[in-house]
């Protein structure tokens, strides 16, 4: 989040600084799991091997996983896997941790996305109309829906949610991610890996209908957090804006309302919520978990809810790995869009 | 959010009315957490059943004037549970901020003062746990813990405490520089007497206005966490763990979890406002907008 303090730094080394921070937060977030995995209780030698596994073919899983030699050694052994692609094997799945991570990322991506989208789409305007009609009861709304909005917790919005739209009205599905025999029948080739994206740009009307009707339920879940923020931050800003020289002259100058709020003070408040763009971000993706749990879409949530319930160390760390990844590249987007469009900050 | 310095007669009369409404929303949501924590306490005198005492006559009733908030599938009173469930999640979240609080404030308080390798060894490893989503990690760590209110309250001190840290480390670190600070160490104050009593201060403002906004925020990661079954274990009354027994039921006896629920919303928003209410009515850098 620090920009850097030299003066006239070009945005080359900036990058490359903040890029390099990054790096070693990403490699200090390994070192961090990987100890808290290693004190996991229970033996997870003893859930690979099974039940009736005798002593001595313990100890081989044992000796096979690597359990038996040195912590440091260890750590040192998974960062090294990680960078050659090799993320350890699941012990409750028995596959490869990387290929069921990614295999999973895309679903959870697209359910995030779709809420941000969904919760800016609903926030910004909101937090206009706020400002516009500011001490109004329209501003009363806003701020009371996105004080409650944040407060719902998201596993019991969820359940409302799911019993009334799926179960009482019967208007969209309760539960899944889609529906097996449409997506038997219309598979969906992969072009950008997020399968309702890729259903509509190979023109799969059947699969994206199926991947649209199991979206909007959790997606609206996921999209009252984003929402409620961007309404406080655009309504904050617009009206701290409002007090600016350059609003008032534009006022003066006999622009609409409209135009002042929307066109000139609404500019301003883009870097405020950017600037707290990756914090929501990191979120609602973690909330996704809570969300697929209640919905049961297949995502990293499942995953990581399953992997923790059977005391599965290499796929939770590698599952928070995977997520600190996602969150980090977020922050070093966001930080980098804003050097980019803030030379204020590029320059400190 | 500093408000332009040309326009101080803007400010001035924008702060009068608002000021004013901003003290009764902080005396109303003081009240109202007050309440709440009376409820907590006292729930042994205001519950009509004990919480676990399961009346299989009685299973699954509707609301009424002998239950008000029906009862479950063992024909536990929802009531009761609902009103001892406040001894669990906010006692987590309350717990949670105050140790948060004590671990950050000492770490950001050496961070900013000392500076230098200190400062930036200190600040990376708060990034390292920031980079983790809270609730992820403390989904990792109640693995590693027992699964239980203690284990919850470990869990999410470790994955709070670096805000804090940053926060009264940027405080520290601004003021560090100034004369008055220069002064104290002049006149042979000890390192301990200038932290406490010239550098902290500065940061109680943010500090409190976080730590109020913050118990919400808890209470509502802790009762995801016992919502996913790594929280109090069943038969314990807790908001989250009650709203998950209740999935199965949901669609068909509403009363079993949407109760729990509202109990999470009204307490974490009651949090929130108290937080908006504190800077509004404390912090002179920020201008009320009510």
């Amino acid at each position: 989040m620090r920009a850097g303090n030299g003066r006239g730094m070009p945005v080359v080394s900036y990058v490359a600084r903040r890029t390099g921070l990054s790096a070693l937060v990403a490699l200090g977030v390994v070192v961090l799991t990987y100890l808290i995995a290693r004190v996991v209780p229970g033996d997870p030698a003893g859930v690979w091997a099974g039940p009736r596994a005798s002593a001595a073919q313990r100890a081989r899983v044992r000796a096979e996983l690597g359990l038996d030699r040195p912590v440091h050694e260890q750590i040192v052994s998974y960062v090294a896997g990680v960078w050659r692609g090799d993320w350890g094997v699941s012990v409750h799945t028995h596959r490869p941790v990387r290929s069921d991570l990614f295999g999973l990322l895309p679903a959870t991506l697209q359910l995030v996305l779709a809420g941000l989208a969904l919760g800016l789409a609903v926030g910004v305007p909101a937090g206009l109309v706020a400002a516009r009609w500011h001490g109004r009861w329209p501003d009363a709304l806003v701020r009371t829906g996105a004080l409650l909005s944040a407060s719902m917790p998201v596993f019991w919005l969820a359940l409302l949610l799911q019993t009334v739209f799926a179960s009482r009205l019967g208007l969209l599905p309760i539960a899944g991610g889609y529906d097996r025999t449409v997506l038997a029948a219309h598979p969906v080739t992969g072009v950008t890996g997020l399968p309702l994206l890729d259903a509509v740009l190979t023109g799969n009307r059947a699969a994206a209908a199926s991947y649209a009707r199991h979206l909007v339920l959790p997606a609206l879940v996921v999209a009252t957090y984003p929402a409620a923020v961007a309404a406080r931050l655009v309504r904050a800003g617009v009206l701290d804006a409002l007090g600016e020289g350059h609003i008032q002259m534009a006022r003066s100058l006999g622009f609409p309302e409209r135009a002042v709020l929307g066109r000139f003070a609404l500019r301003l408040v883009w870097n405020p919520v950017l600037q707290l763009g990756a914090l929501v971000f990191g979120y609602s993706l973690v909330n996704t978990f809570l969300v697929e749990a209640v919905f049961d879409c297949p995502g990293l949530g499942l995953y990581a809810v399953d992997s923790v319930r059977s005391l599965d160390a290499p796929a939770v760390v590698g599952v928070t790995l995977l997520v600190a990844l996602v969150y980090l590249a977020a922050n070093l987007a966001v930080d980098l869009a804003q050097a980019v469009l803030d030379p204020r900050i590029r320059l400190g | 959010m500093t408000a332009s310095p040309s326009l101080p007669l803007l400010l001035r009369v924008r702060r009068a009315p608002g000021a004013l409404r901003g003290r009764w929303t902080l005396v109303l949501t003081a009240g109202g957490l007050v309440l709440v924590a009376a409820l907590a306490l006292l729930a042994p005198v205001l519950a009509p059943y004990p919480p676990l005492a399961t009346d299989l006559a009685r299973t699954l009733r509707p609301p009424s004037s002998a239950h008000w908030f029906g009862t479950d599938e063992l024909g536990r009173d929802v009531l009761s549970r609902v009103l001892y469930g406040a001894r669990t999640g906010p006692v987590v979240a309350v717990t949670v901020v105050g140790v948060s609080l004590l671990v950050g404030t000492a770490t950001g308080l050496a961070a900013g003062y000392c500076g230098g390798w200190t400062d930036e060894a200190l600040m990376r490893l708060t990034d390292v746990f920031l980079a983790v989503p809270a609730l992820l990690l403390a989904l990792a760590l109640t693995t590693v813990l027992a699964p239980g209110p203690a284990g919850l309250t470990v869990a999410l001190v470790v994955t709070w405490w670096p805000w804090y840290a940053r926060l009264v480390r940027g405080e520290a670190a601004s003021v560090t520089g100034r004369a008055y600070i220069e002064a104290c160490r002049t006149l042979g104050l000890g390192h301990r007497r200038i932290l406490l009593r010239h550098v902290l201060p500065n940061a109680s403002t943010p500090l409190l206005v976080q730590a109020s906004t913050d118990v919400g925020g808890v209470l509502l990661v802790a009762s995801g966490l016992s919502f996913l079954g790594l929280g109090p274990q069943p038969p314990a009354p807790d908001w989250g763990l009650m709203v998950e027994e209740s999935q199965n039921y949901f669609t068909t006896h509403w009363w079993l979890g949407t109760f729990p629920g509202l109990a999470i919303m009204v307490v974490a928003a009651l949090c929130f406002l108290l937080g908006d209410a504190l800077r509004d009515r404390l912090d002179p850098r920020h201008t009320p907008r009510i």
